[in-house]
């Protein structure tokens, strides 16, 4: 889809918190796609830069949060010269509704997406029935 | 420069760092400048510079990479897909081709120059020719 169009560019947006982080550094909020099939929810975010090891999924309260931090200590000897966007953590929380099989979260990430895979709990799959 | 200095306050003062570069015109008006994607930062490692580039979801062998004088060009397409029967309730991801050339205003050794790709971010080094290379003046 979209195969002949121009990418565009755009800025990133800082989190806008109700709570302050208790640790210094700016946090981005990834651009994200949220898709459902009939077996599962899906959500795909935007983390580039973010490595497997540093992604942070929980689910507290009805609430799905995801903390993808950066490993800027490749930036230690680099001195600034130009710069067109800025570099940081991303964070954004979800709340899912009661139809998510909990248990069966999944996570997965390459190229610096994230796709996190739902499922729905049994009873909120659709059910073809038949015309006998 | 030392940005890293005090670990505690490191990745906050390397962020403003980078906004105060924002306004730095040393890419000047090349003929895909600023406003293109992909976004570019440069940083400065001795007599070296290394282009850092944010491509999330480009797969390798979408991207191509090429270097002339010195020009740097970076091109390929991303694509974002849904499986078949997905109902798609937000989109926030953007999806396209781009095609940007830059122009550096230092002399590159093509011959020298990595790219590394890993995670979404693309890190390009580039050495700097060693006919550019400022010479050191003794002062009598």
């Amino acid at each position: 889809m979209a195969e002949g169009k121009e990418m565009a560019v755009r800025e990133k947006k800082e989190v806008a918190a109700k709570e302050e982080k208790t640790t210094p550094g700016r946090y981005f909020v990834p651009p994200a796609d949220i898709y459902e099939t009939d077996e599962a929810l899906a959500v795909v975010l935007e983390m580039p830069g973010v490595e497997k090891k540093d992604i942070d999924v929980s689910l507290e309260n009805d609430v799905l949060s995801v903390d993808g931090r950066i490993d800027f200590s490749k930036y230690r000897d680099l001195e600034p010269v130009y710069a067109e966007y800025n570099v940081g953590h991303y964070a954004r929380s979800f709340s899912l509704s009661d139809r998510i099989d909990r248990e069966k979260i999944s996570a997965n990430i390459e190229d610096g997406v994230l796709t996190l895979t739902l499922p729905k709990a049994k009873a909120a799959q659709p059910r073809r029935i038949s015309i006998g | 420069m030392a940005l890293l200095a005090d670990p505690f306050n490191a990745l906050s003062t390397f962020q403003n760092a980078l906004d105060a570069f924002r306004t730095s015109g040393w890419l000047g008006e090349g003929p895909s400048g600023a406003g293109a994607y992909p976004p570019m930062n440069v940083f400065r490692k001795g007599d070296d510079f290394i282009v850092i580039t944010e491509i999330p979801g480009v797969k390798k062998d979408d991207l191509e990479v090429q270097v002339k004088g010195r020009t740097l060009r970076v091109a390929g397409a991303k694509a974002v897909e849904y499986p078949e029967k997905a109902a798609v309730h937000r989109r926030e991801r953007l999806a396209g081709r781009f095609d940007r050339a830059v122009t550096m205003p230092v002399e590159i050794d093509p011959d020298r120059v990595k790219a590394e790709y890993r995670d979404g971010i693309l890190a390009l080094f580039l050495p700097r020719a060693e006919s550019d290379k400022p010479k050191s003046i003794k002062v009598g």
